[in-house]
């Protein structure tokens, strides 16, 4: 054959071999086809571990937060607010109080309408918190200058 | 005589016509979801949406974002709350301003362009929240379309993304008929809810799960017929989205309007 057909196929040949060479080094081991076959199951395995490792942030133990601020505790288990976890309020809590030595208290007034921002929703359990106007009850004072976050109780108020 | 333009479109439209309607009717039958579970697992997670419960607080967006590390105030989360009002007009408004990150805290629903509509109390028939987060398919799109083999069905049925293998085509981002997928503002690659996978094979629940007040997130595992999220999904009438898509998610709705899609 004439040597401008076989010099462009050697070429195109050489590039050829040094793809696959790079690949194999490139492309890791646990890399292929696992349990779910080439559709579903085609992946790096290592990831799974690396996603398994990434940093917890919330902690979400309602006895853990007792042991060290037990009048918040007791507090807001006899009031309604007993359902909803310590860091909803105060942010993740995960090293507190090494790292964090304090959390976040939030007082913002948007924080309580999430939940208290009257909505006559029939078909939701939102129409059975009981709700204010955030126009008319109070505007421009926190909340929290009234009532008691973690006893919200009405008593003693007006 | 009908031509051959004529003759596909008709056909068309009569598979459609055929096909669509029964798919949206099927009950949700315990044994064929059984059925559908493959591997060797001993896990299959599977997620449970009470919409009856929920009251549209946001508290479960915005711990998955400060769990998940997505930045707090871009536009984009791995789980919303949706809003639905239908008024007596028989019109839907629905909305989810930043995916319900604040919660909802006024009736107005939001347009978008900065462009709101005040629905009166009293012209509201029918109105609830729908949490929204990513289905985990049996037979995940997102996954077939995936080039590079970066997104992926692990064993116990969560859908991954490996962050250093993504080449952001976003191809994924189109599949997913849910429109779960974005792109991570820091990575650039492919995001998407995992079930909080660091925390479920820790023993932990998902972040969304343990924020919410009311029990209206519940994660459980299918293969277990112990779990109670298992019992009331094989015992009760429980709804998924876009089932005609064949996609079979595992988000099971309690109390699924036919307005939500
Ligand atoms: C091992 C004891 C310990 C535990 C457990 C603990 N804390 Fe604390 N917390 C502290 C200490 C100490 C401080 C710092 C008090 C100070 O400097 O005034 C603090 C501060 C705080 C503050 C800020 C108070 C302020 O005045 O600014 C909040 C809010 C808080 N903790 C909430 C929590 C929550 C919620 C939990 C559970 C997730 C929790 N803590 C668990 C010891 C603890
Ligand atoms: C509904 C939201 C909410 C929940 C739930 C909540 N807090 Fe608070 N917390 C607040 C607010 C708001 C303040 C600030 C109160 C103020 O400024 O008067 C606060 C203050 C605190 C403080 C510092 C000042 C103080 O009163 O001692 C601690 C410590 C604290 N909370 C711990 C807890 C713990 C522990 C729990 C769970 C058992 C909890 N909180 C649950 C909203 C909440
Ligand atoms: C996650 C939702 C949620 C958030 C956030 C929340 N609450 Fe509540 N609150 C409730 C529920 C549920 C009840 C009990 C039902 C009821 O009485 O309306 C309640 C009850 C109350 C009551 C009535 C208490 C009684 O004894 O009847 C007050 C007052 C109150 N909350 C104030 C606040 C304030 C102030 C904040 C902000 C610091 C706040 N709430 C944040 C859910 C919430
Ligand atoms: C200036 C003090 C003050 C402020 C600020 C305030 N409240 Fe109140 N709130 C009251 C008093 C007093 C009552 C009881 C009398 C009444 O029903 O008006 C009350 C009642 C309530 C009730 C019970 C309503 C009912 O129908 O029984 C809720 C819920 C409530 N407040 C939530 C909030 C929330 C949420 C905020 C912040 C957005 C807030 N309040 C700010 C003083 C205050």
């Amino acid at each position: 054959m004439k040597n401008h057909v076989l010099r462009p196929l050697y070429t195109v040949i050489g590039l050829v071999v040094i793809v696959l060479i790079v690949r194999v080094f490139y492309v890791p081991k646990d890399f292929g086809v696992h349990e779910r076959g080439y559709m579903y199951g085609w992946y790096r395995e290592s990831n799974i571990e690396d996603w398994k490792k990434f940093g917890v942030k919330y902690k979400f133990d309602g006895d853990y937060c007792s042991g060290c601020h037990p009048l918040n505790h007791e507090n807001i288990m006899s009031s309604p607010h007993a359902i909803i976890p310590c860091e909803d309020c105060h942010g993740p809590a995960l090293g507190h109080p090494d790292n964090p030595a304090k959390l976040a208290v939030e007082r913002s007034r948007q924080h309580c309408l999430r939940c208290h921002a009257r909505l006559p929703y029939p078909t939701s359990d939102r129409a059975n918190i009981r709700g204010v106007n955030p126009d008319k009850h109070n505007p421009d004072v926190e909340c929290v200058m009234c009532h008691n976050p973690h006893k919200p109780s009405l008593e003693g108020l007006k | 005589m009908i031509n051959r333009r004529d003759f596909l479109k008709n056909t068309a439209i009569g598979i459609a016509g055929i096909t669509l309607p029964l798919a949206a009717f099927e009950i949700i039958r315990p044994e064929k979801i059984l059925a559908n579970m493959s591997g060797t697992s001993k896990t299959r997670w599977v997620f449970l949406v009470d919409t009856y419960k929920c009251v549209g607080c946001g508290l479960c967006v915005k711990a998955c974002k400060n769990e998940n590390e997505i930045p707090y105030d871009a536009n984009v989360t791995r789980t919303w709350v949706e809003r639905y009002v239908i008024t007596k007009d028989g019109k839907l408004h629905a909305d989810t301003p930043k995916g319900a990150r604040d919660g909802f805290t006024t009736s107005r629903i939001e347009l978008g362009q900065g462009k709101y509509e005040e629905i009166r109390d009293e012209d509201i028939i029918k109105a609830f929240f729908v949490p929204k987060l990513c289905n985990q398919c049996e037979n995940p799109p997102c996954v077939q379309v995936c080039p590079v083999g970066a997104t992926y069905q692990v064993p116990d049925g969560v859908v991954l993304v490996d962050r250093k293998w993504c080449i952001g085509c976003g191809y994924c981002i189109m599949g997913c008929p849910y429109g779960v997928r974005f792109f991570h503002p820091k990575y650039h690659t492919a995001e998407k809810c995992n079930f909080c996978y660091h925390r479920i094979t820790k023993g932990l629940k998902t972040a969304c799960v343990s924020a919410c007040p009311f029990g209206a997130r519940q994660i459980g595992n299918l293969k277990d017929p112990g779990d109670p999220v298992t019992k009331v999904i094989m015992t009760e009438r429980v709804g998924i989205l876009k089932e005609e898509y064949g996609t079979k998610p595992q988000v099971f709705y309690l109390g699924l309007d036919r307005e939500v899609k």
